[in-house]
């Protein structure tokens, strides 16, 4: 019998180890890096109630003083506390971020799996799109959108959904490539379920695992887009704090008071380290337990 | 046997072909076969003479670039390729299950074990989720699962080999088909672990009155449940009967041939050669005239490239696609021995 369970352990599908939802499955880096998304995003979520001063107020006998224990990240020119700004901008660039990176996963992924499961004309067709689609020029694209929609996080909204769909449509459909041949999706159809059953209970689960590990990549690079665009002048418009505006507005004030860029970019930093830590982890979930 | 009963399934000259880009593929010629409720008929045959390629016909599951060209399938007097979707649907839902070869890879390795039970008594049978959870357990202990409270619960990896095709039998046999195929469903398994999925199909047919097709290629697995055995080679039947029929009165060369070459535990010690069939199986682009064996066979006269490979009758029950009956002299002798000791 042992020699049976020790095959079995080998010939468990990448992923089985991995449970969403089960936390303490999940390999140290992992842990990490959700550790730190749950911080940001709850920080972000409670900004409103923690943080200590609201983001617009001015006090102009307090400006640029260094972080201390009133203003933990010191004020900017306007004395505005940067923290309480950093606060409300992760609320704000979290929230679009979110938007931006998963529901195109969802449509992406149904798109992709519904093509690899039929093939065919719906299939090749999808295939240019997607290609065209990936092949555009990103930033010139949403850009361009701005230019049509005015600047502001409307342009964000819709420039990137535009194009974010095509790469998971590109993952999930290659995935479903090899799983439409496995047996157990023949057994579904032998059972009597229907086409839309079986793609969506039984295949999408299996193949929506490297669509989630790529989306946690896929969110570092919105917020970096959603700043570099706020950092432009781009992005919310002023008096909304955004953490690229927040970094813009520091900048001129680089040698003097370091904090006030330096710090909201470090939250940045920190966000894109735990969302990498967290998808790293997760994909290498497979080496968890006890074969590792 | 008294009066034979109408048959659940019967098959009727059923001829599959893949159109490859490299030109036509005969898999299946023209095979035959009728199964009786409660029946247990094993389907034997070499790799590639069409086993599996039955068994996916009468389930509309050919292969991509496969279409049934010609033939007959009724269950239960309905044309099975005439069904349109939704009654195909209900057709695999209700009236017949599939166990597959592979228990390794026929359960979706993301979902639990009672989830993929339970969801096939939601979906077919419209069960409520507690009445399904309950039922779900209940299907997992008749299948031979321990635990299986505990077990509903655990994921396929979690499982052996064993208990995964015990548990693709209970979602085959969730809706208490009037008929199973199950295709080479020990093969991957190990003797003992071969043998209780074996006995647990034989009970299965038992109290449900549930007709079974066992395709395998091991004779030895065939003797040991069926009640009948087809001989398949190179997309046809070639031989039906009852196992004693087969084995101790095969009429078609091939079938004598295949049982030759089984090792036999008497030679142990006495090295023999095991007899093999000289030649090769045909190759499934060649479209062949008259009898597929032909080219294989000891006893071919030229008459046999003319032959339709059609079963006549040898007694009641056995059946042989062979014209020139090789064996019928010393047959009818053996028949004759055995009326005279009645």
């Amino acid at each position: 019998m042992s020699a049976i369970d020790v095959v079995d352990q080998q010939q468990a599908p990448a992923g089985s180890r991995v449970r969403l939802g089960g936390f303490r499955g999940l390999s140290r880096e992992a842990k990490i890096g959700a550790g730190i998304l749950a911080l940001l995003f709850l920080a972000g979520l409670l900004a409103p109630w923690i943080a200590p001063y609201g983001q617009n107020q001015i006090n102009f006998t307090d400006i640029y003083s260094p972080p201390s224990l009133a203003h933990l990240m010191g004020t900017d020119g306007a004395g505005r506390d940067v923290f309480s700004r950093t606060l409300f901008a992760l609320r704000l660039d979290l929230a679009i971020v979110v938007l931006v990176t998963y529901p195109p996963l969802v449509i992406g992924v149904f798109v992709g799996a519904v093509a690899g499961y039929f093939g065919g004309i719906f299939d090749a067709t999808l295939a240019r799109i997607v290609d065209v689609t990936i092949a555009m020029p990103f930033m010139v694209l949403v850009i361009a959108v701005i230019a049509i929609v005015g600047p502001g996080v409307k342009g964000i909204l819709i420039g990137v959904p535009l194009v974010a769909w095509a790469l998971y449509a590109r993952l999930s459909r290659s995935e479903m490539l090899v799983l439409r041949e496995q047996p157990f999706m023949l057994a579904t159809v032998a059972l009597g379920y229907t086409t839309r059953r079986t793609i969506v209970r039984h295949a999408v689960p299996n193949l929506m695992r490297s669509s989630l590990i790529y989306s946690t990549l896929d969110m570092v690079a919105n917020l970096l887009l959603l700043s570099g665009l706020a950092y432009l002048g781009l992005g919310a418009q002023p008096p909304n704090a955004e953490l690229g505006s927040i970094i813009a507005d520091g900048q001129s004030a680089m040698l003097t008071a370091w904090w006030v860029s330096t710090l909201p970019g470090l939250v940045v930093v920190l966000f894109g380290v735990g969302a990498l830590l967290l998808g790293d982890g997760l994909s290498d979930g497979k080496l968890r337990g006890t074969l590792q | 046997m008294s009066v034979a009963p109408e048959p659940v399934l019967s098959i009727e000259g059923l001829r599959v072909e893949f159109d490859m880009p490299f030109g036509r593929l005969v898999a299946l010629r023209g095979a035959s076969l009728s199964i009786r409720p409660g029946e247990i008929v094993g389907l034997v045959g070499e790799t590639g003479s069409g086993k599996t390629l039955v068994c996916r016909s009468v389930m509309r599951l050919i292969p991509q670039r496969g279409r049934i060209a010609d033939g007959r399938i009724l269950f239960d007097g309905r044309d099975v390729l005439a069904m349109r979707p939704r009654e195909l649907r209900d057709f695999r839902a209700h009236d017949v299950g599939m166990v597959f070869q592979d228990p390794f890879s026929t359960l979706n390795p993301v979902l639990r074990i009672g989830k993929q039970v339970e969801e096939t008594l939601r979906v077919n049978f419209g069960l409520k989720k507690s009445e399904a959870q309950t039922r779900a357990v209940e299907l997992l202990r008749d299948v031979g699962i321990p635990n299986p409270e505990r077990r509903a619960l655990s994921y396929p990896h979690e499982f052996s080999g064993g208990m995964r095709q015990r548990v693709m039998i209970a979602l085959a046999t969730a809706s208490q088909p009037r008929l199973l195929l199950a295709d080479e469903p020990t093969t991957a398994l190990d003797v003992t672990t071969q043998a209780q999925i074996l006995d647990l199909l034989v009970r299965l047919s038992e109290e449900g009155g549930m007709a079974v097709v066992l395709v395998s290629h091991d004779f030895g697995v065939i003797a040991q449940v069926c009640d009948r055995v087809a001989v398949m080679y190179g997309g046809h039947i070639v031989e039906t009967g009852t196992i004693e029929e087969i084995h101790d009165g095969a009429e078609h060369p091939y079938t004598r041939g295949l049982l030759d070459s089984i090792p036999r535990l008497e030679s142990a010690g006495r090295p023999t050669r095991l007899p093999v069939i000289p030649g090769v199986p045909p190759d499934p682009a060649d479209e062949v005239s008259g009898c597929v064996f032909r080219p294989r066979c000891r006893y071919a006269q030229p008459a046999c490239e003319t032959v339709s490979m059609v079963l006549e009758p040898v007694s009641p029950g056995h059946e042989t696609a062979c014209p020139v009956r090789p064996f019928a002299v010393a047959d009818s002798a053996l028949t004759a021995r055995a009326g005279a000791r009645l």
